[in-house]
């Protein structure tokens, strides 16, 4: 019932419009009252005043509300400098979308038409030209100069050797986490010895000894201030690893390792207190589009201090002691398995 | 026969067409060769409008249905139902593999179809002969293949949305191996197929299109019109048919190579992949080859976009701000400008990718140097209107509503074209902010200034202005009330593409500004129903047009209220001036008003000519004698 009558209201209102319409239009044509200058086009012109100056007044009041969760605290060495950059960068723009703006805006209030106006022929002038292409062009170098500093700093630096290794691993639709255990060495996979019935979803080749002390917690533990290597790699589809508080992102690709180096400055502890939130936690994203559940591949990062750290470490139990059948077994026995299985194949096929 | 611009045989040559033309206009050409099949350029234009115009109706209908979704996650979509059918689940939710599917499609349509065929498809089609002074374009024939091959396209990727597995969901830019791979999705099965014939016809419609353009444009336009004096419109039709003829062959090659990869067992883009319990034969091949190569068009595809709307501004606002256009050389350098390094800013769509960042660094520099000459632009348009004598149109209105939205959308790509920053910023709301204001809503605003401003030619009759003002105003207050918010949700950090934001302790705010997005979102899409109306009431009952309603210097205006085929019934006009003679001083001792058209020779405007004006009239009259005593 309401429905309906919403319906019929709806209805009459459009008949309405559509009548308005229809008598306007042939004022028009009868009145003949479109010529230039008209009452239309100072309503248009105020209306290029006004429009943005509300729309200025109303940015600038809702401003600090939606500043308050603006880039999320950058709790990383480099993360600290592109957010400057950023902020920098931001200021130059804003006041470049305020100047330009207000001049299209105030000319086209301003030299609305009047009847008679002198309109001036002014189709080039070399001097103005040269200085707005030499202005953005000054701007554009300082700021591409600065930004590659800062992605040098972030991006191109040898990792040193007492980086801790964590290899990220995404697939559909979760990421998991190996450590290289003791020996600090991540041990070899290789795509083919993926089985996620058996368990080895990382494709572990445990022929190679330096896997044996590796281990897969549920959590990213990672110590404060020093460097951490993510090894990132992905055994389905793309992904991407983004943990926003350290300002980190960089795709997992099958097929292509990739890595991204970070240091961590404060601890989750040191977060909750500073934010005043003690359910504050740092939480890894993927931002490459990977099929249905590519809004829900959360996993938990903890900072700790290095006591805390070097407990944790401690109570992480290896791979292979919750499945010892792995011991030794790699890509040599899978090779030797599918000879035999591709020979019983033969056999079959001769009989 | 039809060089009509070249040297003093012209007089031949174009009676010699007059004549052929003649010819056609004897005998009637039947329904189907005058709508359907036909090779009038004009006519061919009207398609692609229409269908561009009902491609963005429902690529934007798409958009509302997944704001929906992201605006009031708790909302029950149940009454979708009757159009959606099984994509809504049994909760009466938008299911989650269905909205990546109408993320995937609405960019697709959108970017393709609405601002590719139906931007370029109809104002190139439409003007390039008019403005040029040519009876039709180069190839009628290759023109009409040119919408066939596009309307094929529209056909198999309309179909692909009635599929069981839905249509391609794995975004726009069809990444492998999500796209590859039917266990990752399931619109990666016959879905990407039909996404892949599609574009792969699309490819052809626009590379039939723009060589047909190129050509026209280079070889026939009439006596005296050389590239100095080519309308502003022109010269960006141009450069973008040159654009797309370079870069739309690559994402065929990338197309075809993932066609073999889906098909045929090749290891192009696929490697080392274990999905659904068993490790796939794939080897060797790069994923990121394909974005490469995708990205080799995707980044040109955007000033493909963008260009054409930008052209179509230049000569609205130096139409309506009675002033020449400020800069005229500086317009054509910056397009060329824009053109050339849109080939060589790829990578900055994959500074994330583990490409090496050394690369990185020199794809920075290149993409912050586009936004030189896109500044150039911004200033010559604002001084443009300075001293001018404006009068607000809706095209004109749309005109400067694009300026703002690309200088608002433009300053954006300074942060983001920065890879230190693009590290946290990629891949989250800010970018889609900043491309749906500079690509997205500038170029649709430029579509539909054109339409407002062209309309009087296309059909012979106004469009109401009245409703154009409320159209633009809601419009543009709308797109800004979308898209503005949207950049501080990106500088939140949320990620695109995803379904809900309450996973994530990170993306928990905002829920409010979501919402009123979603909700600003309804209302622009709304106002378009004005536009709608307007259109197609006026192509029947509209006003009818005046010659030149808009007192502009064109070519296209010179023809009668509703051109024939072959334009013009007499002789094609010769070009004498620029077409930017607005308010020339002392153009009234000459008996104009404050328009000079192209048309009118420099003799038979003695006070309003400048110097060099009068040295070139002294210069023709010079080889008239010569040839005389010849």
């Amino acid at each position: 019932m309401v429905t309906v009558i919403f319906g019929l209201i709806g209805l009459l209102i459009l008949g309405v419009f559509l009548l308005l319409f229809r008598v306007q239009s042939l004022v028009t044509i009868l009145r003949n009252t479109d010529e230039r200058g008209g009452l239309s086009n100072r309503i248009n012109g105020a209306l290029m005043l006004l429009v943005p100056l509300a729309g200025f007044f109303a940015a600038v009041y809702h401003y600090p509300i939606a500043a308050k969760n603006f880039l999320p605290e950058a709790s990383s060495v480099h993360g600290k400098e592109t957010d400057s950059l950023f902020w920098i960068t931001l200021t130059v723009i804003t006041l470049m979308f305020l100047i330009t703006n207000a001049g299209l805006f105030w000319f086209a209030f301003k030299y609305q038409y009047k009847e008679g106006r002198k309109v001036v022929f002014f189709a080039d002038d070399h001097k103005l030209e040269l200085i707005w292409t030499a202005v953005p062009a000054v701007i554009m170098t300082v700021l591409v100069l600065y930004g590659a500093l800062i992605w040098n700093r972030a991006m191109m630096q040898e990792p040193p050797k007492n980086v801790q290794v964590v290899e990220v691993m995404g697939k559909q639709f979760a990421w998991q986490v190996r450590y290289p255990g003791k020996d600090g060495k991540l041990g070899k996979y290789d795509f083919r010895l993926t089985n996620d019935a058996t368990g080895n979803e990382f494709g572990i080749d445990f022929e190679d000894k330096n896997a044996e002390d590796d281990f897969i917690p549920r959590e990213i533990h990672i110590p404060v201030n020093k460097p951490v290597l993510l090894k990132i790699r992905a055994r389905d589809v793309l992904h991407s690893v983004f943990m926003p508080h350290f300002r980190v992102k960089m795709d997992a690709v099958p097929g292509m390792p990739t890595q991204f180096m970070f240091t961590p400055t404060k601890t989750t502890a040191d977060m909750r207190s500073q934010l005043g939130n003690p359910n504050f936690n740092y939480e890894l994203a993927c931002t490459e589009v990977c099929g249905k559940g590519h809004f829900a591949m959360r996993f938990l990062i903890v900072v700790d201090d290095e006591d805390d750290y070097k407990k944790w470490l401690t109570e992480q139990k290896p791979f292979l002691e919750d499945k010892p059948e792995f011991k030794g077994k790699g890509m040599k026995s899978l090779r030797k398995k599918s000879v035999a299985s591709n020979e019983e194949i033969k056999t079959k096929k001769d009989i | 026969m039809e060089l009509h611009n070249h040297g003093n045989g012209a007089v031949v040559d174009v009676h010699a067409h007059d004549h052929h033309h003649d010819e056609h206009e004897h005998h009637e050409d039947g329904f189907i060769k005058k709508y359907i099949f036909t090779e009038d350029h004009k006519t061919i234009a009207k398609q692609f409008l229409i269908l561009g115009l009902i491609w963005a109706f429902m690529g934007g209908a798409m958009s509302i249905i997944f704001r929906l979704q992201l605006g009031f996650p708790e909302m029950t979509l149940e009454w979708l139902r009757p159009i959606l059918g099984t994509w809504i689940n049994e909760t009466g939710k938008l299911e989650q593999e269905k909205y990546l599917a109408l993320v995937t499609m609405h960019g697709t349509i959108m970017v393709f179809f609405v601002l590719t065929a139906g931007l370029s498809g109809t104002f190139s089609n439409f003007l390039i002969p008019l403005q040029v002074g040519a009876r039709d374009m180069a190839s009628g024939f290759m023109n009409m293949l040119s919408f066939w091959f596009f309307f094929l396209a529209s056909v198999v990727m309309f179909t692909s949305l009635f599929l069981e597995t839905g249509p391609a969901s794995g975004g726009w830019v069809i990444y492998p191996p999500l796209s590859a791979l039917p266990e990752a999705v399931p619109g990666s099965g016959a879905g990407m197929t039909y996404w892949l014939i599609s574009m792969a016809l699309f490819i052809v419609s626009s590379l039939l299109g723009g060589i047909n353009y190129i050509t026209t444009v280079i070889n026939m336009r009439t006596k005296g019109l050389s590239f100095s004096r080519l309308p502003l419109t022109i010269w960006a039709f141009f450069l973008t048919a040159i654009i797309g003829l370079l870069s739309f062959p690559v994402l065929f090659a990338a197309a075809l190579l993932l066609i073999f990869d889906r098909s045929m067992g090749t290891s192009f883009f696929l490697s080392d992949i274990y999905i659904g319990g068993k490790a796939l034969h794939h080897q060797g091949g790069s994923a990121i080859l394909f974005q490469h190569l995708f990205w080799f068009l995707g980044h040109p595809e955007v000033y493909i976009v963008l260009l054409p709307a930008l052209g179509i501004t230049s000569e609205i606002i130096a139409t309506n701000a009675r002033k020449p256009i400020f800069g005229y050389r500086a317009m054509v350098g910056s397009m060329i400008g824009i053109g050339v390094l849109s080939f060589i800013v790829w990578a900055h769509h994959m500074f994330v990718t583990g490409m090496n960042p050394f690369l990185g660094t020199i794809f920075m520099l290149l993409t912050l140097i586009i936004a030189v000459p896109s500044a150039v632009k911004a200033f010559n348009y604002i001084t443009t209107l300075w001293k001018g004598n404006i009068i607000f149109t809706p095209a004109m209105l749309f005109s400067i509503g694009l300026v703002s939205l690309f200088i608002s959308g433009g300053v954006t790509g300074i942060v983001l074209g920065n890879n230190a920053l693009d590290i946290q910023l990629h891949d989250t709301y800010f970018v889609v902010a900043h491309f749906h204001l500079v690509m997205g809503s500038a170029s649709f605003f430029g579509m539909v200034a054109g339409v407002y401003h062209w309309f009087p030619k296309m059909f012979g009759r106004m469009m109401d202005e009245k409703l154009g003002y409320v159209h633009f105003w809601i419009t543009f207050i709308g797109v800004y009330l979308v898209f503005f918010p949207m950049h501080y949700i990106g500088i939140a950090g949320f990620p695109r593409r995803y379904y809900s934001f309450s996973t994530f302790d990170f993306s928990k705010s905002y829920t409010d500004l979501n919402m009123f997005i979603s909700a600003a979102a309804i209302l622009t899409f709304s106002a378009q129903a004005l536009f709608a109306f307007n259109f197609v009431y006026s192509i029947f009952r509209g006003r009818l047009a005046p010659l030149n309603p808009w007192g502009s210097n064109t070519l296209e205006w010179t023809t009668p209220r509703v051109p024939g085929h072959g334009n013009w019934p007499g002789a094609i006009p010769t070009v004498h001036r620029w077409p930017y003679d607005y308010s020339k001083p002392d153009a009234d001792k000459d008996g104009f008003t404050d328009f000079i058209p192209q048309d009118v020779p420099f003799s038979q405007t003695p006070n309003s000519n400048f110097e060099h004006e009068n040295e070139l009239i002294a210069k023709q009259e010079g080889k008239k004698s010569d040839q005389k005593s010849h």
